[in-house]
């Protein structure tokens, strides 16, 4: 396949009003079973155990428009929950056997109980990760938990998982972040050689199909791109912080690189790069899960930092990429992030680390106001720093 | 006031007098060089602290007495400059900006804290909240973390992990106060609260009366407060000695909170707090009376059962913890809410919806739906905010409050059942 016709199809992977793929994966012999994922992160390595598919769902973007979720959420609550809430509505998901929200934020929190009343029919299950990382009851809790939610899948599934399942799943989850890790250190080296916004259609769609589906999409693609003839251009070295939940358009994903900015991190779709390093196939299943999950997982707006706090982390990160400033590009309403803006700011004027930030919606459509700011952002690294 | 009457007052009074002299002697802890320890009202662990001669600080009662006091305008802007949203929730801002205006309060100066427990249940804008206070003030922060009640029935799996978080927490007090834990003073100071819980539950279900002596929403606010600041202590359990005699002789001499009883209503959500009396007058004229609230729960479901135990000290802490209104999940909400119309015998459901707190909003607009249409209980559904003063547009929210008590007195005039909830 020609790397444009395999961008194209990821990116149809969530651009589709009508989600046909999914459907097409529900009418396949035998009917693979999908479970949707609210984002940042939720435990697929338990659905991939059961032998379904983890659908990663992050709203409906600019597919939908919202009409029936404004009786049930109102006009403050941030627009992912809106438009997932409307894609439900118009049965637009009816493919999925179930949706699990994590304990992100108290909007996916209470989602889950809408949920749970307005489609009785599906599964809709929180789950509720520990905050106290340094609580030696940490794990054998989350363990009990991860057990809890094995418990409501395995009833959709069929088939209870056993410890092999478990490291398959395991061994999957681990080659497709190995993938996504290689494409993320390519970009920091050569961003130039992989456009933000294709790169980013690639990671993305690999959370909505099979997984032994998309490697080798995401490999081709890697491949393709280290050897792009593409070369540099005159552009700023960014980090792209505050869109780990609702994402921004793909074309404002676009007029950042337009307006002059190289994104060299980012956390995008961060749940698809949850584990800082591969889970273990050895031991406990749960028990190896559970630790990951809490020793191992990225700082995020999402989960308590501990002690050090999230600045020395974010400006870690700029510092390693070489970023020359950082970006937040924030959800409207999406609290986890504009809480940690306001601690961020400082740590990053501490360092003397320039940033600019703005909201974004999934439906935003225009985008020259934010194009003016990044490019008068842009100037003046290019002529000041 | 003739010996008749020698009780009443009391509730509001006595508890105005405790919280005054609470917040001076928060103000003296730091040139008698004692402990502070900040932390939340939902699922608070006020016991296990002063056990170790902590003074307690609750930064949300903070921000809701200078809602009420109408100075957190001021601080909210403060917030703003910091970077802080327009979007987000109001009483974090008023203590962020409180705090970088010199921790002077209308209460008094607020000493800082030598420990910060985040003990979130039912909030997660408490872990933001609490990250940024350990930023700030550079004290140690422990997160206390409440599994939600996503499921019906409660998790012993939660319970556990909560319990084994207090015996952690227990080990830093020690580490940080070079105090012993003392079980016997515990055992002690729950035995009181228990008490204390005894009578509240009482004061709540004198509501069911009809008229009732009590609300359970504009009055519960101040009633509730030594419940939630002083827990333990004797003033605490002599509070409530005083409020129940307080509602006792109200239902001897069928003395009511709105004068004439005329429609009888639920609230769901917190008040506005800076415009607490202007609200509370919009119900008071249409004589109101809420004979029950989800708002008096956020600091404990202590009517559906919920008590602190000194035979099971943290067991039973860790299920009061799990048990905050805000920490149950939605279906638990309703349900609740429903008996609440149907056991207190409402003429209708008045949800108040604020911007600030996403923990109680998202899903209200849903539970209007179930009401109304589903449960056919006349519901009301207004918005504001409970620390933002500028988000309050008195004229909108009158218009709507007079059509709905209109259309509920024509409703009585023509005879038409009030339909109950089903039960």
């Amino acid at each position: 396949m020609a790397l444009d016709a395999l961008i194209a199809e990821c990116r149809e992977w969530f651009t589709d009003p009508e989600f046909r793929r999914l459907k097409a994966l529900r009418a396949e012999t035998p009917p693979l079973r999908l479970i949707g994922c609210f984002p940042v992160y939720t435990p697929e390595e338990v659905v991939l155990a059961c032998g379904m598919v983890p659908v990663h769902l992050y709203g409906g973007g600019t597919m939908v428009e919202i009409d029936h979720a404004d009786s049930r959420l109102q006009s403050f609550v941030c627009s992912i929950s809106r438009s997932t809430f409307e894609l439900g509505f118009t049965r637009r998901l009816d493919a999925l056997d179930g949706l699990l929200f994590p304990s992100i934020c108290d909007v996916s929190r209470n989602l889950s109980g809408l949920w749970r009343r307005n489609f009785p029919d599906r599964l809709a299950e929180y789950v509720h990760f520990p905050e106290n990382f340094a609580s030696a009851h940490a794990v054998p809790y989350l363990r009990h938990e991860l057990q809890r939610l094995e418990a409501k899948l395995a009833p959709i599934a069929g088939v209870a998982p056993g410890a092999d399942d478990y490291r398959r799943a395991f061994a999957l989850v681990n080659r497709q972040r190995q993938a996504v890790s290689e494409l993320y250190a390519l970009r920091a080296e050569a961003p130039w050689k992989a456009p933000l916004a294709d790169a980013y259609a690639v990671v993305r769609a690999g959370g909505m199909m099979p997984r032994g589906r998309h490697l080798p999409l995401i490999e081709q693609a890697l491949a393709e791109w280290r050897e792009s003839p593409a070369r540099p251009q005159d552009r700023v070295r960014v980090v792209l912080e505050g869109s780990f939940c609702e994402q921004p358009p793909l074309e404002l994903l676009q007029t950042i690189e337009e307006a002059g900015c190289y994104v060299v991190n980012d956390d995008l779709v961060l749940g698809q790069r949850w584990h800082a390093a591969p889970l273990p196939l050895e031991g406990d299943p749960l028990e190896t899960l559970a630790r990951h999950i809490l020793e191992r997982c990225v700082p995020s707006a999402v989960h308590h930092p501990g002690p050090q706090g999230r600045g020395a982390e974010l400006v870690r990160k700029a510092r390693e990429s070489k970023a020359e400033g950082v970006v937040f590009c924030m959800a409207k309403f999406c609290e986890p992030a504009l809480y940690d803006f306001a601690l961020l700011k400082r740590a990053l004027e501490a360092e003397g680390i320039p940033f600019l930030a703005f909201e974004f919606e999934e439906k935003m459509s225009t985008f020259e106001s934010i194009r003016t700011q990044l490019e008068t952002f842009v100037e003046s690294i290019l002529l000041f720093s | 006031m003739s010996d008749a009457y020698r009780y009443q007052g009391t509730g509001r009074n006595l508890q105005k007098e405790m919280l005054g002299e609470w917040f001076q002697r928060l103000s003296q802890a730091p040139a008698r060089g004692e402990p502070v320890a900040y932390l939340f009202i939902s699922g608070n662990i006020a016991e296990l602290l002063t056990n170790f001669g902590f003074h307690l600080v609750y930064p949300e009662v903070n921000a809701l007495q200078c809602g009420i006091k109408k100075t957190a305008g001021q601080f909210i802007l403060k917030a703003e400059e910091l970077g802080y949203s327009p979007d987000v929730c109001g009483y974090v801002k008023n203590d962020i900006g409180l705090l970088h205006s010199g921790n002077q309060s209308p209460m008094g100066n607020l000493p800082p804290p030598s420990l910060l427990v985040c003990n979130y249940s039912g909030c997660r804008t408490y872990v933001k909240w609490f990250e940024a206070l350990a930023e700030f003030y550079k004290a140690p922060l422990f997160m206390l973390d409440v599994p939600y009640r996503r499921d019906d029935a409660l998790e012993a799996g939660d319970l556990r992990y909560v319990v084994g978080q207090m015996q952690e927490l227990i080990a830093l007090c020690e580490k940080l106060t070079g105090r012993r834990f003392d079980p016997d003073r515990l055992r002690e100071e729950l035995a009181r609260t228990r008490q204390a819980e005894d009578y509240w539950v009482r004061i709540l279900e004198s509501a069911k009366r009809v008229p009732s002596p009590f609300d359970s929403y504009f009055e519960a606010v101040f009633f509730m407060a030594p419940l939630y600041t002083l827990r333990g202590t004797p003033d605490c359990l002599r509070y409530y000695e005083a409020a129940w005699q307080e509602i006792e002789e109200r239902i001897t001499h069928g003395i009511g909170p709105a004068g004439e009883e005329r429609f009888r209503v639920v609230i769901e959500g917190p008040p506005p707090w800076p415009h607490f009396r202007a609200f509370w007058e919009m119900f008071q004229r249409w004589g109101v009376v809420a004979v029950a609230s989800t708002y008096s729960k956020v600091g404990g479901l202590y009517d559906q059962g919920v008590r602190h135990d000194p035979a099971r000290p943290l067991e039973s802490m860790a299920e009061y913890c799990m048990n905050c209104y805000t920490n149950w999940h939605l279906g638990l909400r309703r349900d609740l809410i429903r008996r609440y119309c149907h056991d207190y015998r409402a003429d209708g459901l008045v949800i108040h919806s604020v911007k600030s707190c996403r923990s109680f909003s998202v899903g209200q607009a849903d539970t209007r739906e179930v009401f109304s249409k589903e449960l056919g209980i006349p519901t009301l559904f207004i918005e504001s905010d409970l620390a933002d003063p500028r988000y309050f547009s008195a004229a909108q929210l009158r218009n709507r409050i007079d059509a709905f008590f209109e259309g509920l007195a024509h409703r009585k005039l023509t005879s038409l059942p009030v339909v109950e909830a089903r039960a």
